[in-house]
């Protein structure tokens, strides 16, 4: 217990001290899972858009892939993603192994079965009847589509702090495709691992706190943000 | 939705900036060389004089000898002198040398509950520990101390393997001994991540001194005639710089001043 009492002391002495290497690794925490949040965004709302207004054989089956999507082990989009990047690999050209971008690149595999997901439950919420009352006024289906996100924008929003806040907290495709290099690739879930690792307890319990209070400020934006936009 | 997306493009562009400049080299290395800080010593020295960005992967001493296999890595720094004599005996690496040595300890708790302390040789402490059954934490991930902890139950013609004491925590070193402690079992770590741990351990050292517990580390450049990927050059001036002057005197003064004792020994000649 007294290890939590420190870690708050400690999580509070680090960001009141600007320590640099804390705040270095909570900006990059802050870019990588950002970064892969829009990333995702961009891919899961139009596919899960896309999904909800489809009617095609199989539906069913692939809509229960994407739910399973949405809990896709982190350790193993990490394998994936390396064995993908890996100088041997099929894009080891791209030299992107062990670099932030690699780390975007597996956090947002994790997060865009969930932003598709929930996506797609919110716009197959909406009644039926007002996708035919849109067309009926001459709208295209791309207008439909987009009229149909702009009537889900809660729910999406909720999707989108559910994406962001999976993969801020992930580790294991954080530490695998990023190596937890000091200086370059370390972001706040990697250190603490380190951390532990080394038996400082209280740093790494600092490093939770600090986490957890960045992610609840984003978190409260989007709230703003998502109960402004209710009325 | 608009600035949303400009902020977003802004950040995507930090990264790649931040990603892109200096010359990437991989050191596949072990967990101990992390965990005891001296890499955080080294490498910033290294990349200062030459102008490479060393990205260090601290794994078990076996799955560097992979990565290298692999050609994922460009240099190693290992230690596990038979799998790193197959190593080089199967082509995979150009060079090796010795850079430093520490040596193992048995650990256990407090009061030495097996008796391993009043033991002669390690090979006795290992017979010790499996006749009474005191908790044992192995590592259990092929690291280069898993490697020699398995050839010292051999060497003790006991085979603990299954058995309900022995439990293999597939963790790096500093994670295993934080585990040993609170179990009250006991464990064999590197001097060195022991010293740099040892404030928050209640663990002791119960065997120690033996020949057969001698840890060297060496630096394997991955030859690159085999895989041509891999930085041959940078791999090179990594490995001078381990084995140059100034560096092996770092490595003595390293941690002195910290836990009063050195963790390394520096072996180049």
């Amino acid at each position: 217990m007294e290890l939590l009492a420190q870690g708050i002391r400690e999580a509070l002495g680090l960001l009141l001290s600007l320590d640099p290497e804390t705040l270095r690794i909570t900006a990059l925490s802050l870019q990588v899972s950002g970064a892969a949040t829009l990333l995702s965004l961009l891919v899961g709302i139009p596919a899960g858009t896309a999904l909800a207004l489809a009617d095609f054989p199989g539906q069913r089956v692939f809509i229960g892939f994407v739910n399973t999507g949405m809990g896709l082990p982190p350790v193993v989009v990490g394998l994936v993603v390396t064995v993908f990047l890996w100088r041997s690999g099929p894009l080891g050209s791209w030299e992107l192994l062990y670099t932030p971008a690699a780390m975007v690149l597996a956090q947002a595999v994790l997060a865009a079965p969930i932003v598709m997901g929930i996506t797609l439950a919110a716009i197959q919420q909406l009644p039926q009847a007002l996708r035919l009352q849109i067309l009926a006024l001459g709208a295209s289906r791309a207008q439909m589509a987009w009229t149909l996100m702009k009537e889900a924008r809660l729910p999406i929003l909720a999707a989108v702090m559910a994406g962001f806040g999976g993969v801020i907290s992930e580790v294991g495709a954080a530490i695998m495709v990023g190596g937890n290099i000091k200086g370059h690739t370390r972001v706040l879930t990697t250190a603490m691992v380190l951390e532990t690792s080394k038996g400082n307890f209280a740093a790494a319990i600092a490093l939770g706190i600090i986490l957890l209070a960045f992610a609840c400020v984003i978190n409260l934006v989007l709230t703003g943000i998502q109960q402004r936009s209710r009325g | 939705m608009k600035p949303i997306s400009r902020w977003g493009a802004w950040l995507c562009l930090a990264i790649l900036l931040g990603a892109a400049s200096k010359k990437p080299l991989i050191l596949a290395t072990t967990t101990s060389t992390q965990d005891s800080g001296l890499l955080d010593v080294l490498v910033p020295m290294f990349e200062a004089r030459t102008g490479y960005e060393v990205k260090t992967i601290a794994v078990g001493s076996g799955q560097a000898l992979v990565l290298g296999r692999r050609g994922e890595a460009d240099v190693l720094l290992v230690h596990s002198p038979e799998a790193e004599e197959k190593f080089m005996a199967e082509g995979y690496g150009s060079r090796r040398r010795a850079v430093m040595h520490n040596d193992f300890v048995v650990l256990g708790p407090g009061g030495d509950p097996a008796g391993v302390r009043k033991t002669k040789t390690t090979a006795e402490a290992f017979r010790k520990l499996a006749a009474s059954e005191a908790l044992f934490f192995s590592r259990g991930d092929d690291s280069g101390t898993h490697a020699l902890e398995k050839k010292l139950w051999k060497a003790s013609a006991t085979d603990p393997a299954g058995k309900k004491w022995y439990q293999e925590t597939g963790l790096g070193m500093g994670a295993t001994l934080n585990i040993a402690a609170e179990k009250k079992g006991y464990t064999l770590s590197d001097r060195g991540t022991f010293l740099a741990l040892k404030k928050g351990l209640t663990l002791e050292v119960a065997r120690e001194g033996d020949q057969s517990l001698l840890n060297v580390y060496h630096v394997i450049e991955v030859d690159a005639a085999k895989r041509p990927k891999v930085s041959a050059a940078g791999a090179a001036a990594f490995a001078e710089f381990m084995v140059s002057e100034p560096v092996q005197r770092r490595i003595k003064d390293f941690g002195i001043a910290k836990f009063g004792a050195p963790l390394f020994f520096p072996d180049a000649r």
